[in-house]
This record gives C-alpha cells, structure tokens and sequence, in this order.
C-alpha cells in the first residue's frame, strides 16, 4: 500500500523551531506527507476536519486548546501520536488510545516506528473508543471546566458556567448554553460523570439541569413535575430527579 | 506524673517530719505519723507550687537580688502557715484521747520546723529553675533543629526552582533542529544554555546576591527561551539606579519568569511582552514581572506553589515586611515583589561578582 498511498500527517505545535524539526525529519520518508503544520489545537482541528489526515502528531503544552482537549474533538478515525517535553502525561496518553508518545528531543527512529504502527492501525481501520476519550482527556480528579463541541471545522468553548442544561438525544447531547444549542457525540452519563456534581444535577434519565438556572418546581398533576427555568424554559423531572434535586437544595 | 511526683514527695516529707518529731520531740510513734504525715503533704503541695513563682520570674543577670527576696518572703509566709497548720492539726489531736501533751510537744519543735520548711521550700525552688533551664534549652535545640530543617527545605526547593526540566527538554529539542538546519544557530544556543546553567549553579550556592545578578540571570533565561518561541517572545527591562545592589536569595525571580513563559507566553499564540521593573521606593525596592495571558483560562493557574516558595524564601532574608502578591487583568498578569531594604549601606559584596561566583 505504502508507495501509492503515502501515509497523511498533520503536525500540531506552538512552537515554529519544533514543527520544522518534525518536518524535516518527516522529509525523508517518501511514503510520508505532511498536509499541513498547525501552531494551536483550533487550527488543528479545523485541518483535520478539513484534510482527513492519517496521523497527527499533536504537542500537549499549547494555547487555547491542549493535546489533549484537541484529541478529544478528532474523528475517531484519525491516529494520534503525542509528541511532548513533559514525561508525566504518558498514561493518560494509553487512556485515550494515543497510537505512540514521544518526548521531545525526538529520536527520529522512535518517530518513524510510531508512524509504522499508525499505518498499521490505519490497515486494521481501527477506530478510537469515544467514551474513554472525553473520560480522560480531563486531569484526573478536577471537575470539567468546559465543554468542547465541534461544528464542522469550528470549535467551540463553552465554559461550564454558561451552560444552561444538557439533553439527551440519541447517541447524542445536546449542550444548551446562551440560547444556543450544540450538539456532541458523548452519552448524557458519561458527561454526568465529569461535570461538577454541586453544580450540575441529573434532574431526568435525558436531562442535567445547571443549578443556577432554576427558578423554581411545578406540579402539574399527582407525582408529576416540571422545572422551570430563568429563562422559563420548561424542563421534565422525574421523581428520582426531584429526590435528588431536593437534596441539594 | 504530676500525682505520682505530688505522692512521693508528700510520703518523703512526711516521713522526714514525723522522723523529726519522733527523734528529737520524744513523741509517741503513732502521734508523730498522725502529725507528719498530713504536714508532709502539705509541705509537698507548697514546694510544687514553688513553680509559679519560680516561673514568673524567670532568672536573669541584674534582678537576683529582687528573685532571691521574692522566693526568701514566699518560704517565709507559706512556711508560717505550714507551722499554723501544724500547730492546728496537734490540737486538734489533743482531743483525742491518748494524745495528751502533742501540742506542747509541736510547739517545742516548731522553731526548728520552721528553719527546716524554709530550706526544703528553697530547695524546691532551685529544683524548678533547673527544671525550668533544662526545658528552655530543650525547646531552644528543638527550634534549631526545626530551623534548620526549614532551611535544608528550602535549599532543595530552591535547587528544584533553580531549572525547569521542561525548559531543558524543549531546548534541546529547539537545538536538535537547529543542527540540521542553522548550526552556527545551535552553537551559539548552546554555548547560551551552557552560561546559563553555570551560572545559576554558582548562584544558586550563595546565601544572597545581587538583585542586579538576578536580573541579569532572569535575562540570559528569557534570551533562550526567546530562540524557542521566536517573535512571540518580547522582553523589556528596566531597572532604577540603585536597585541593583539590593540583596535577593539567588534564583528568587526564576519561578516568577518561567511562569511569565509557562503560563503566560506560551499559552498565547500571538505571544507578547515580558516586563521586568525594578525601582526604588520607600524602604525597599518593587521588582514587578508581567506577562500576557490567554483571558479564557483561569488566571494563576498551577503558580501558587511557585510563589509561595518566591514569599517563604524572601521573607526568610528579609523578614516580614517582605511581600509578593499576584494581580491580573483580561490580558495581562502582574507578579510584585517587594523587598525591604535600608539601601546602600546595607548593600552586600556581591561575592566576587556573578558571573565569577564559585562553585
């Protein structure tokens, strides 16, 4: 396969000296090419949505979005090798089904033996396990701070704050936040999981509610009740939400 | 351990006095013992409230002649009540029948009684002042040792603080580029990197140094990593006549630059300004640090142990008055140091000099 169908990389990191040390270590190998070099996580996601590359080689330590928060917003498809200063991060990088994860100054040997397992990975078409993604792609022990969504190549931040609730939908969320709503692939428990539990409360099987946001409960008949909002949206809460909401407040 | 010493003390004294009754009174065994032994007790409950007043003044060189008469007067009067204790206790005895004449026979002795109380109560007094002494220079060795430790603390935080891994790691990586590509580049990075570690290893050595050597090691560190992060690194310096001699513990201001980089520039991809300020002010010198930030993450994020050990180490040079606060706006973060100095007169010999110091 290797000499008709050269393996596709993108090169992610802030600084310019590293990305062109990659490069020119990535030159040499015809079976190799490099689409294009992106200086932070916003620009690598966008050109990965973009170009479909095989491989990235992603930093870790870089504005805006880290390697991290970036893996978690590529296809699953797309292999990732991690390429870091910092040795302390290499667990969390198997967690989330990194391909390799190399340290920096690189050994280009070590390089090019983590391109040779992606194009393995990339023979099988092995994909990437979602959930374990956004599980790990977060320090361990600290609650979410904000929520990534992906629309096209655009990404977008929304910090837990802004977050109004969240709705099931499918094998989807729906994440509503300053009257907008985005749609992300991850399972409502799942993110149940991560987010801060005196924030954010699971007030229905397809709802979390943002604690600031409620106004107040209404019953509408024997056992059943509405939430309502600030903004006086109308949310369904199921009697085990009601127990659990009632709890906290 | 206090009851058991009280006891034992009480049973000793009590058997001394009864002995004494005994032996040179001619009282009838049972009376001595009826009598000594509640008077021993007594005694006992006096000598070990000796410590009270042997507590509250406390010896010194000047004031022996006030201490002796403070003690002499309290055995005085806590004695003469011992001795009106006893004299009501061998009344009261003689009430009983077979006690006839205890009261006469108390009364002879008492003279004697008395001159022994006063000793044994002064006796107990010097003991608590030995007692006092050995406690005092128990809980001074204590606190050596404690100082000591914090000061073997902070020498190895400070051997920490003194080189980022991390910063060594990427520059490496930075000077693995350069060979292919610009190795006049990688030589002259190399030979930066090599002066920089040397010197902050001779400084790092030193109790104190100059603030102008800190300053200039702070440069050399931010000329490097200027290489790794190209135009995104701007750094300006400006520092008042006669700050340069003010006296800092070596690598203060590392912590406070690399979180300048870590937090500040390389978090933000268009990069900015690194600002280093120093100027004199009243009673000490302001060293301000301030760097561009990412305004959508929090701010300080993962500095505070930096700059608790930056205030620990200042403080411990320069004492309380010495302070390092953060600030941060939108885009910018600001780090002040403020180190209490009288000025020139109080300037250190630097040392011979940094980039002279010896290893």
């Amino acid at each position: 396969m290797a000499p008709f169908e050269p393996l596709r990389v993108l090169i992610v990191d802030d600084e310019e000296l590293a990305r062109r040390g990659l490069r020119r270590d990535l030159a040499a190998d015809p079976a190799i090419e490099v689409l294009a070099e992106c200086p932070d996580g916003f620009e690598a996601v966008r050109a990965a949505t973009e170009l479909k590359p095989d491989v990235v080689l992603l930093d870790i330590q870089m504005p805006r979005l880290d390697g991290f928060e970036v893996l978690e917003l590529l296809d699953p498809g797309i292999a990732v090798i991690f390429v870091t200063a910092h040795d302390d991060q290499a667990v969390r990088a198997f967690e989330v089904n990194a391909v390799d994860y190399l340290l920096k100054p690189v050994d280009p040997e070590r390089l090019r033996h983590a391109l040779e397992r992606a194009r393995e990975r990339r023979r099988r078409r092995e994909p990437m396990p979602v959930e374990a993604l956004s599980a790990a792609s977060r320090p361990a022990g600290s609650p979410l701070g904000r929520i990534l969504v992906r629309d096209g190549a655009q990404v977008h931040v929304l910090p837990v704050e802004t977050i109004d609730y969240i709705e099931a939908q499918d094998d989807y969320i729906a994440v509503h936040a300053a009257g907008r709503s985005h749609l992300k692939q991850q399972t409502i428990a799942a993110l149940e999981a991560l987010l801060d539990a005196s924030r954010f409360v699971r007030i229905h099987r397809s709802y979390i509610l943002n604690l600031d946001r409620l106004a107040r409960i209404e019953l509408m008949a024997k056992d059943t009740r509405v939430v309502i909002l600030r903004d006086g949206t109308r949310l369904p809460l199921s009697r085990s939400g009601h127990a659990r909401l009632r709890a906290m407040l | 351990m206090r009851t058991v010493l009280f006891v034992a003390v009480g049973l000793l004294l009590g058997a001394i006095v009864a002995t004494f009754l005994g032996l040179r009174g001619g009282a009838p065994w049972e009376e001595a013992v009826l009598l000594g032994l509640p008077l021993g007790f007594i005694q006992a409950a006096l000598c070990l409230a000796a410590r009270f007043p042997a507590r509250a003044a406390p010896l010194a060189p000047g004031n022996v002649m006030r201490i002796a008469a403070t003690h002499l007067s309290a055995a005085v009067v806590s004695t003469g009540g011992w001795i009106l204790a006893g004299f009501a206790l061998s009344q009261l005895l003689e009430r009983f029948p077979g006690n006839t004449g205890a009261f006469m026979r108390f009364q002879q002795e008492a003279p004697s009684l008395a001159v022994t109380g006063v000793l044994i109560f002064l006796l107990a007094v010097t003991a608590h002042y030995l007692v006092i002494a050995l406690e005092t220079a128990r809980e001074a060795e204590v606190r050596v040792l404690s100082a000591r430790m914090l000061a073997r603390e902070a020498e190895l935080r400070a051997l920490r603080a003194q080189v980022d891994p991390h910063f060594l790691f990427n520059c490496l990586n930075s000077i693995a580029t350069l060979t292919a590509e610009d190795p006049g580049g990688a030589r002259r990075m190399c030979l930066q990197l090599a002066g920089f570690l040397r010197r902050s290893l001779a400084l790092g050595q030193q109790d104190h140094i100059a603030l102008g050597e800190e300053l200039a090691l702070a440069g050399e560190y931010l000329a490097i990593e200027a290489i790794r992060f190209g135009s995104r690194l701007t750094f300006i310096e400006s520092v008042e006549d006669g700050c340069r001699d003010c006296p800092v513990p070596p690598l203060l201001l590392q912590p406070v630059v690399e979180n300048a980089v870590r937090h500040g520039i390389a978090q933000v991809l268009e990069g900015g300004t690194i600002r280093i300020d120093a100027r004199r002010e009243s009673g000490g010198v302001t060293v301000t640090v301030d760097n561009p930030r990412d305004p959508e993450r929090p701010a300080g994020r993962g500095t505070g142990v930096g700059l608790e050990n930056v205030r620990g180490r200042l403080r411990a040079l320069h004492g309380e008055r010495a302070g390092v606060a953060m600030t941060s706006t939108q885009s910018l973060v600001t780090v002040r140091l403020f180190i209490p100095w009288a000025g020139e007169a109080a300037a250190v010999g630097s040392g011979g000099g940094g980039s002279h110091g010896s290893l």
